[in-house]
């Protein structure tokens, strides 16, 4: 069975590789390439797949995924900066699918005692675009 | 890795279907019968799957977005899919057959833009109306 959690953050980022020239960044990432960052209302599912605990009838703690959620990404992500606040992305461009990858290595260490597993990982950058992301890269 | 973008079309259609009588099309589509059409505002997602390149994406998405428009909205948006798409003159314009066709459509054009064979379409989902919606599987 699966549950998914859904969680909001706010942040700003760049999507710029200073390794690059300017005019490939922008032909590479558009308008997501501007040095000076912009912003997205970020929405995160997290999915949890396991059996329901015959004793306490649920599949992991609501309580304590909050609170893992809240501890390892929208604490240290929410208004705040991706490239200049939140390592790796002082040196990852932080495009919605590396942020993805980074939230994947903060939550899977909490789930890998089994039995309930770090199912999925889905991040909405806005209604109309996201990434979902299963693990295949941290394998 | 999984990436889905949003995409939307409005267009009109009429579901009846020439295998049938003029009271066995109404019994079987009901309103969407009516001889003069109606339409939708369609929500089209679009799901590519592939690996992590170099930059951090899985896919160009302003690409994406080129092929799209190009290759799907441009046809449909705004078009009375029966009268103006060659399509479904004989094909009953069912979200099922404007699935099949929008993936035959994008597939047509993929390999023109995207050249890696690691990266496909995983899946085509569109949306009727808020309360109904059709997913078209890759193999």
């Amino acid at each position: 069975m699966w549950i998914t959690r859904r969680v909001t953050f706010s942040a700003s980022h760049a999507c710029y590789n200073p390794a690059l020239s300017d005019n490939e960044n922008v032909r590479l990432y558009g308008l997501a390439a501007n040095r000076n960052g912009h912003g997205h209302n970020y929405v995160l599912e997290v999915t949890l797949a396991g059996p329901p605990d015959p004793q306490t009838g649920m599949i992991f703690d609501l309580k304590e995924l909050k609170e893992i959620l809240n501890r390892e990404v929208v604490e240290p992500m929410d208004h705040r900066s991706l490239n200049h606040e939140v390592p790796p992305f002082d040196r990852v461009v932080p495009t919605t699918e590396n942020i993805v990858v980074e939230i994947w290595r903060r939550l899977e260490p909490h789930f890998s005692a089994g039995p309930v597993r770090l199912h999925n990982v889905r991040l909405y950058e806005t209604p109309d675009l996201y990434v979902d992301y299963g693990g295949e890269l941290c394998a | 890795m999984r990436l889905t973008r949003r995409y939307r079309f409005s267009a009109a259609h009429r579901l009846d279907s020439p295998h049938f009588s003029p009271q066995e099309n109404r019994a079987l589509y009901g309103k969407c019968n009516n001889p003069y059409g109606h339409g939708h505002n369609y929500i089209l997602d679009v799901t590519v799957r592939g690996p992590l390149d170099a930059t951090g994406r899985v896919v160009d998405v302003q690409a994406l977005d080129k092929l799209i428009h190009e290759s799907v909205l441009t046809r449909l948006d705004q078009k009375n899919l029966n009268a103006d798409l060659p399509e479904f003159a004989s094909v009953v314009p069912t979200t099922e057959n404007i699935a099949s066709h929008i993936q035959r459509l994008v597939e047509r054009s993929w390999k023109n833009v995207f050249t890696s064979p690691e990266l496909a379409v995983d899946r085509i989902r569109i949306e009727e109306t808020e309360h109904n919606f059709f997913e078209l599987h890759s193999l």
